[in-house]
């Protein structure tokens, strides 16, 4: 038996590391992988209130989650290729311009 | 008793993973370091008793999402990233509002009395139950994702398709 707030917790902790990544970090896919730590915290909270109030539909909205991740990350993705080829850098500070 | 050693487990090599994350400077390991977070997430869901949940956790997450960005990283063939201003003024920004903000929520989520402990397997997660739940209830969500990800895999070929390559069009010889 474990209190449902541990589970809260360590969401909790995996969400903060994604906000300290995104803040920290230069490069732009470490920046993308940060954003996915962020939903996979919200996606153990979602998991452990569904086994609180036994109700799977906080299950089923984590596979809305997992969707809408996969659907970032292809076109983040293709962003982050079509930014490379025309700036050369994956550093944000150094894309700043919207046009070239 | 037994339950508990292996949340903690679990969780203290998803926090690790988490952390190694920050702390790598080349991206692969990023990555890496994010598919333990990533497979460790999947035990702590077997733990919860959502059996199907970590099953796709394993295999979208860990497996194609994860496969998608380590193919980026080698095709931009990406190195260490390099220390900017700009990421000096966000860390001393940053971290402490972040540090306080997590310190706040965590101290609200361990004093709440609203918290009942949870029992190993309590809801079964089976996909039996999640499919009945997903073909009925949220049939329409269900099939708006569906074409949300088919614009996104379109969105994403047009994207990194190269620029001439869309301007010529599709070639006249038929090769």
């Amino acid at each position: 038996m474990i209190p449902l707030s541990c589970y809260q917790v360590l969401g909790g902790i995996l969400f903060v590391c994604g906000v300290l990544g995104f803040l920290i970090k230069r490069n732009i896919i470490t920046i993308f992988m940060s954003i996915e730590l962020m939903l996979n915290g919200v996606n153990l909270s979602f998991v452990a209130f569904a086994a609180q109030w036994h109700s799977l539909s906080g299950q089923v909205f984590v596979f809305f989650v997992m969707v809408v991740a996969a659907a970032e990350a292809a076109v983040g993705l293709a962003i982050i290729i079509a930014v490379y080829r025309t700036r050369e850098t994956l550093n944000v500070d150094q894309v700043n311009l919207l046009k070239l | 008793m037994f339950h508990l050693i292996l949340f903690l487990f679990f969780g203290a090599i998803c926090v690790a993973g988490a952390v190694n994350l920050l702390v790598q400077s080349h991206p692969i390991n990023s990555a890496l370091s994010l598919v333990v977070v990533m497979a460790s997430l999947a035990a702590e869901y077997l733990l919860l008793g959502a059996e199907f949940v970590a099953a796709v956790q394993v295999i979208v997450y860990a497996g194609a999402i994860m496969v998608l960005f380590l193919i980026t990283i080698m095709l931009l063939n990406a190195g260490k990233e390099e220390r900017t201003k700009g990421s000096r003024v966000a860390i001393l920004i940053g971290v402490p509002g972040v540090l306080i903000g997590g310190v706040l929520v965590t101290g609200t989520l361990l004093t709440s009395p609203n918290a009942q402990a949870v029992p190993i397997g309590a809801l079964k997660g089976d996909s039996a139950s999640i499919a009945r739940l997903l073909f009925h209830d949220f049939l329409l969500p269900f099939e708006v994702t569906s074409v949300l990800i088919l614009i996104a895999i379109m969105g994403a070929v047009v994207l990194a398709s190269r620029p001439e390559a869309v301007a010529r069009g599709p070639r006249k010889d038929g090769r």
